[in-house]
This record gives structure tokens, C-alpha cells and sequence, in this order.
């Protein structure tokens, strides 16, 4: 526990504070992008938001895998379980996002599909091991995080000649990600960005270098901890106040500028880049998913079952996941954030997550709001 | 067991539950002399009758009834028998007042192994002696293999309340602060580190206690009390919100004041869980006049059970009941109810 509380320390939070809003000064805004969910739920759930200056401003940024995967990809999901009598395994996050029909997958096992919760790809492969007479799907989302884990399954089970297994694969990459924030015609205007934890952990720091040289906007990696998310701050205060536009590393104890490389090797012999992806919120991106390669098409629930085609499924109406997941709007700007749709009864996929920008700040947050408008 | 009554005894060792124990004929009458009466007996169980007759009780009476699921039914720390008979403890103890009696309502699966019951019964009886809680009365079913859990148990409590003693869960008002008893997260993560097949180092143990002993001393000390409850499923966090909306009031807490062991934050550190939310089966929470809090807090800390017992905070004018907490780090966040059930993270 020593290694947690020693990045948690009270005294060093405050100075860290004191250092921003001196930076901050006054007057000029700051807007930077918490590209990474796990950095929106922290910088919620530990405070930080309350200790920045009113002129620093955190954007949420779309690194929620739950929040980006589109409505249509779950109804795949949903129709492999309901129509193929498959047993669908997938992480308990995915399980309560609303889908097309009033569905989740959670409703759908209400409604008899074997939809089962597991914490990791390598127990959705245990359960395709004792279960020989049935086709076992595993739902595999993510950013550059959860990939090698999935690759490293389906090559075991590759090696074990399962034949009752494949994977429905939605993992996703980071920096087209990002790209596709900076060329949204119209979007926000950002000052930088607060760069992922454990997915520089594998890609590294070098990839950020696009983001720092074509669109002149500062990158900071940073760690998960409080006092990671203050440094990262500060470094891009100092960055931006000093006009500089570079990759600068917070998280150095577990980021290096290659990342790991046997990850990457593993990814890169399992899976291939998809020509386009679609993404809650930000479309359909070239370049920014992946599928497996065509020696693992055996364990490529697309290609397993090709009759079922992804269909593209708008949100609700009422719901601004999209927006929000571009770093346009504020979840309270969502006119049923609260009302109608919370964490218990869900519209968008943002509440359901506790990655999700909206479940965040309903959970951590949402005092502030009405503190603000009664006064 | 004497020759001449022909009776062939219990097979504790090798024995199943069958459905004939549920039936209301000899094997259940066998069932309950040998294992049940065995174990808990007391004047009132050998009274043999439907119910118990029990001494006049004076004062305002205070009922309260649990009924027992757990998985796995045997944890570290302890099961689901000493569990039943502390649960309802606590809850009367929570009212103010002092458990009197007990009763106890068994639904037990067919096939399930005699020897666990045993242990499970045995739990009881210590549990219910230790605490000077006597069951009285009880009753036993028996459901087909496939349609039960092995054992739930359903306990029923009496007690007295204290005199000029009323607790209620809508009395908190603002300025008045919040105790807590010791450590949270103890028996959650106890019961999930099992379940979920985490070794940790040291093992975590369930924290499970009767609590009416320190409630007893914390009322002597004359505390203005208002609010006792026992933070069990859903933890410190769902506790609070409760009291909070009941009461119409807001709170503010103090994340440096409210003790958790290294094990169990390094744990929910791993599992992305977050303490406030564990359950506990051995802490309570109290919400006292400001002006008596340091009287109470010592009578607490002079318990075993309350040695490391905190302020955490105190209760504000806030019609919105939103419970707030300043952060170790100095931030602010809302504490809110569970959102469904909380499921470890992903990545
Ligand atoms: S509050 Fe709900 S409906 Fe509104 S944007 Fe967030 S998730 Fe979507």
C-alpha cells in the first residue's frame, strides 16, 4: 500500500494545486482532453477536478472502449447470442449498454440467450474448454490495453485446437482516436492533451509524436494516480504557457518510448488493421480497429458466421453520448442526464461505464451542478 | 441413545439431507433432537412446543427478522451460521435496545452433507452463547437438490429497547457528527477473495461480531444518540445515503478519517473497488449531538469491538441528501449510492 499512498499524498497535492493556478494565472483559459477513461473516472473519483482553477478546463475524451462501441455492434452481439445459441462471454461494462429493441445483453439473457460475465478473455476460453458441445464467443473490446491478452487467448486456443471458440473483436486504437478529435471540423478548441496510462504502456510514448508535430498540441502521458493527473496538468500548463508542443512523459515508471515491444509483436502477428471502424460519436475512421488476420479466421466470429453483417444503428435521440464523446458538451448538458437516464436505468452507453464522462460525473460530480444553479 | 428405543442415530459423517427431514414426520423429529436441540439447546428449545413461552418482558419491544444468503457458505472468518445469529443482533442492537431472543427458520437443499450442517449449527449455538442470545424457537424445510443454495437461514430477534432511548434512521440533523466503529471492507472482500479464488497474502477475515455489547456501552456513556445502523450490504457509502434521505440532510465526510486495512485497500485497489461500498458484518455507524461526540467516541474506543473507531464527519442542511467527501488528496467528490452492483473494472 506504501506504493499507492506515496501518490495520494495530501501535502504534495496541495503544493502540486498551488503550482497550477500559479501557472494558470488569471484570466486566459485552458482547455486540455483527458484522452483515457480511466483518467476521466480518477480525476472524479479522487477530487482532482475541485483543485484546478476555473480556468483550467478538463475535457473528457472518447477513451472509453464501452462508450465508443457503437449500438450496431452490440446487436451483433445480441443476435450471435439470441439467434446462433451461442454462449457469449464478455466483461461485465458491456453488459447493461442499451442496445436496438429495448435490448442489453443483460435483457437478452433475460430472454434466454447464455450471455455470461468474465473478467478476462482467458475465462471466456475456459468456458469454450468445458463446453466442447457449444460455440463459445468471446466479446473482446478495448483500446491498445486488452488487445495482447485477446491475441495471446486466441493463439492458445489456436494451439489447443479449440474448435468451439472465436472472438468478436472490437478492439480499437488509440491515435486515429485522437486524430479524428483534432479534424472534427468545427470541434473543440484543445490546448493538449493528458495522454493514456496503460495503453502507452504498450504502444509507448514515440506514437504521440504525430499528435505533438503535425497538430501542435502537447502531449503529457500520465499515470492514474491524483498526483500523476496534477503533474500531467502542470507540465501542459508549462508547455502551452512557453509555447512549446511536445511529448513529454509523467508516467516514466512504467511508459517507456517504445512501449512493449513483445506486445506489439503479439498484436501484430494475431490481428490486422480493419479499413474503417465505426465509433459512438466520432464515425466511421480509416485505420482505426482491428480484426483478426486471415491464418486465425477460424476464430473470427465474423467470419464464422457470415450471414450476420455489422449494422450501423443510430443513438437516441434525446441522447448526446456522441457530442460528449468529442469533447463538445458537458454530460449535465444532456437534457435527460439525471432525469431520465442514470446509472440504474441507462440511455447512452456513457452511464453505463464507470469510465463513461456521464456516469462519472453523476456519481462524483453532480453536486456541483445544482449547488451551482440554486445559487 | 439406548438400545431398547431402537433408534439408529444420525450419520453426521457420511449423512445427506433428504427430503423426509423436511416432512414433519421421524426423520425430521430425529433431525432436529440430534442436531438442532443438540447444539442450541436451551429451557425454552426443550419446552418442544411450536413456539416458546417467554418471561413478561417490560418496556417497548423491538422485532426485527434476516433472512441469510451467502456464497460460499463457509468464508474466511466464519459462515453462514454465526452470521444469522449476528445479523439480527445487530439489527435490534441498532435500534437501541438489547436482544432477548432468537429465532431461527432453516430452508435446506436435498443432498446437502449433514457434516456441514453440523458445523453450520454448531456456528450458531457459540455464536448465539457468546453473544447471551438464546434461539428459541425454530423451524426447518427441506427443498429439492437443484432448488436451493445448500442452506439459507432466516433468524428472527426480540429485544427491549434501552429506555429513553430512540434511534431512527430520519433523526439526523445537521451539525451533529458521524462515527464509525473501526475498519471497513473487512467481510466483502473476505467473502469475494473466496469467491473469486484471489489468494492475497495475508488472508482477509471477515469482520463478522455481535455488536450489542459496544452498543450497550455507547448508550452508558450518555451520548445523545440518533442514528445507529450496521453499514452491511453496500457498505459505509449505501449506509449514509439511506440515513441521509431519510433524514433530509446532507453530509460531509473526511476520506483521511475512516480507517480500512492495507489488505483490504491494496485488494480493492487490484479489483478497482472501492471500500466505502464493501459490505461489513461487524461495524456500526452513529450519528450523535456534536456536543457529545468526543464523550461517545471514547466509550467506543474503550471497546473491543470500537478500538479503532473515527469521527468521519458531520451532517449538514442539504434537502438534496447528497453525501460529500473531502478526499485524502484535498479534492471533493460526491459519494453516491451503488450504481447496481459493483463489478471489478476491465482494464
Ligand atoms: S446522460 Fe445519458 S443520454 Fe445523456 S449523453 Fe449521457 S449517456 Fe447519453
Amino acid at each position: 500500500m506504501r506504493y499507492v499512498d506515496e501518490f495520494r499524498d495530501p501535502v504534495l497535492a496541495q503544493n502540486l494545486s498551488a503550482s497550477i493556478a500559479l501557472e494558470a494565472g488569471a484570466g486566459f483559459g485552458y482547455r486540455f482532453m483527458e484522452f483515457c477513461g480511466g483518467h476521466t473516472h480518477a480525476l472524479s473519483r479522487y477530487g482532482v477536478l475541485g483543485m484546478l482553477p476555473s480556468n483550467v478546463q478538463m475535457i473528457h475524451g472518447p477513451g472509453c472502449p464501452v462508450c465508443v462501441l457503437p449500438i450496431g455492434r452490440i446487436d451483433f452481439a445480441i443476435r450471435l447470442a439470441l439467434e446462433h445459441d451461442v454462449i457469449l462471454c464478455s466483461y461485465g461494462d458491456c453488459l447493461r449498454v442499451p442496445a436496438s429493441d429495448g435490448l442489453s445483453l443483460l435483457k437478452a439473457r433475460a430472454q434466454g440467450a447464455d450471455v455470461r460475465m468474465v473478467y478476462s478473455a482467458l475465462d471466456a476460453c475456459k468456458i469454450a474448454a468445458d463446453n466442447p458441445q457449444s460455440q463459445v464467443v468471446f466479446f473482446a473490446i478495448g483500446f491498445e490495453t486488452t488487445t495482447p491478452p485477446t491475441a495471446s487467448i486466441i493463439k492458445q486456443a489456436h494451439a489447443a485446437g479449440l474448435k468451439n471458440f472465436s472472438v468478436l473483436c472490437n478492439h480499437v486504437l488509440t491515435l486515429p482516436a485522437m486524430e479524428a478529435i483534432l479534424n472534427q471540423p468545427g470541434g473543440v478548441p484543445l490546448d493538449g492533451f493528458v495522454g493514456p496510462a496503460h495503453v502507452s504502456t504498450v504502444i509507448g510514448s514515440a506514437p504521440y509524436q504525430l499528435v505533438a508535430q503535425r497538430y501542435r498540441k502537447p502531449v503529457v502521458i500520465a499515470g492514474f494516480e491524483p498526483l500523476d493527473m496534477l503533474q500531467a496538468i502542470l507540465m501542459l500548463l508549462r508547455q502551452v504557457n512557453t509555447g512549446r508542443a511536445e511529448v513529454e512523459n509523467e508516467f516514466t515508471r512504467a511508459v517507456t518510448p517504445q512501449g512493449n515491444r513483445k506486445a506489439q509483436a503479439l498484436v501484430n502477428e494475431v490481428f490486422e488493421v480493419r479499413d474503417a471502424f465505426e465509433w459512438r460519436g466520432l464515425g466511421s475512421l480509416p485505420w482505426s480497429g482491428l480484426k483478426l488476420r486471415a491464418e486465425f479466421a477460424q476464430y473470427d466470429a465474423e467470419a464464422r458466421y457470415p450471414e450476420m453483417h455489422f449494422v450501423s444503428v443510430p443513438d437516441h435521440k434525446a441522447c448526446e453520448c456522441g457530442a460528449i464523446l468529442r469533447g463538445e458538451k458537458r454530460p449535465q448538458e444532456c437534457k435527460i442526464f439525471g432525469t431520465v437516464c442514470t446509472p440504474d436505468n441507462p440511455i447512452g452507453a456513457c452511464m453505463v461505464s464507470s469510465e463513461g464522462a456521464c456516469a462519472a460525473h453523476y456519481t462524483y460530480g453532480r453536486y456541483r451542478d445544482v449547488m451551482q444553479e440554486g445559487s | 441413545m439406548s438400545k431398547a428405543a431402537y433408534v439408529r442415530p444420525l450419520d453426521m459423517a457420511h449423512g445427506r439431507v433428504d427430503m423426509s427431514h423436511g416432512s414433519g414426520g421421524r426423520a425430521m423429529a430425529q433431525l432436529i433432537a440430534e442436531l438442532f436441540a443438540a447444539a442450541l439447546g436451551n429451557e425454552y428449545l426443550a419446552q418442544g412446543n411450536d413456539g416458546a413461552l417467554l418471561p413478561q418482558i417490560n418496556g417497548r419491544l423491538v422485532m426485527s427478522t434476516d433472512a441469510h444468503v451467502v456464497a460460499p457458505l463457509f468464508f474466511p472468518g466464519g459462515d453462514i451460521g454465526c452470521l444469522s445469529v449476528r445479523g439480527t443482533i445487530n439489527d435490534i442492537a441498532m435500534m437501541g435496545a438489547q436482544p432477548l431472543y432468537l429465532a431461527a427458520s432453516f430452508i435446506l437443499e436435498e443432498g446437502y452433507p449433514l457434516a456441514d450442517l453440523k458445523r453450520i449449527v454448531d456456528s450458531m449455538a457459540q455464536a448465539a452463547r457468546a453473544a447471551g442470545v438464546p434461539i428459541v424457537t425454530g423451524d426447518t424445510k427441506v427443498v429439492e437438490q437443484g432448488k436451493g443454495d445448500g442452506v439459507f437461514i432466516t433468524t428472527t430477534g426480540v429485544g427491549v429497547a434501552y429506555d429513553g432511548v430512540t434511534l431512527s434512521g430520519d433523526l439526523a440533523q445537521p451539525g451533529d457528527k458521524i462515527l464509525l466503529s473501526g475498519a471497513i471492507g473487512d467481510h466483502g472482500m473476505a467473502i469475494l477473495s473466496q469467491r473469486e479464488g484471489l489468494a492475497f497474502d495475508a488472508p482477509i477475515l471477515s469482520d463478522t461480531a455481535a455488536l450489542h455489547g459496544l452498543v450497550a456501552a455507547m448508550i452508558a456513556s450518555g451520548a445523545k444518540l440518533r442514528v445507529l445502523r450496521d453499514p452491511t450490504r453496500g457498505g459505509l457509502a449505501t449506509t449514509l445515503n439511506e440515513i441521509a434521505r431519510q433524514s433530509g440532510v446532507g453530509m460531509m465526510l473526511q476520506e483521511n478519517t475512516i480507517p480500512v486495512n492495507p489488505a483490504v485497500a491494496a485488494a480493492c485497489e487490484f479489483l478497482g473497488l472501492d471500500a466505502l461500498y464493501v459490505a461489513n458484518e461487524g461495524k456500526l455507524i452513529a450519528i450523535c449531538a456534536a456536543e457529545d461526540a468526543e464523550r461517545l467516541l471514547a466509550a467506543m474506543r474503550a471497546h473491543p469491538l470500537g478500538q479503532r473507531a473515527a469521527i468521519i464527519g458531520a451532517v449538514l442542511e442539504d434537502a438534496r441528501g447528497f453525501v460529500q467527501m473531502t478526499t485524502r488528496m484535498g479534492g471533493c467528490r460526491m459519494v453516491d449510492w451503488l450504481n447496481g452492483e459493483q463489478l471489478p473494472r476491465i482494464c
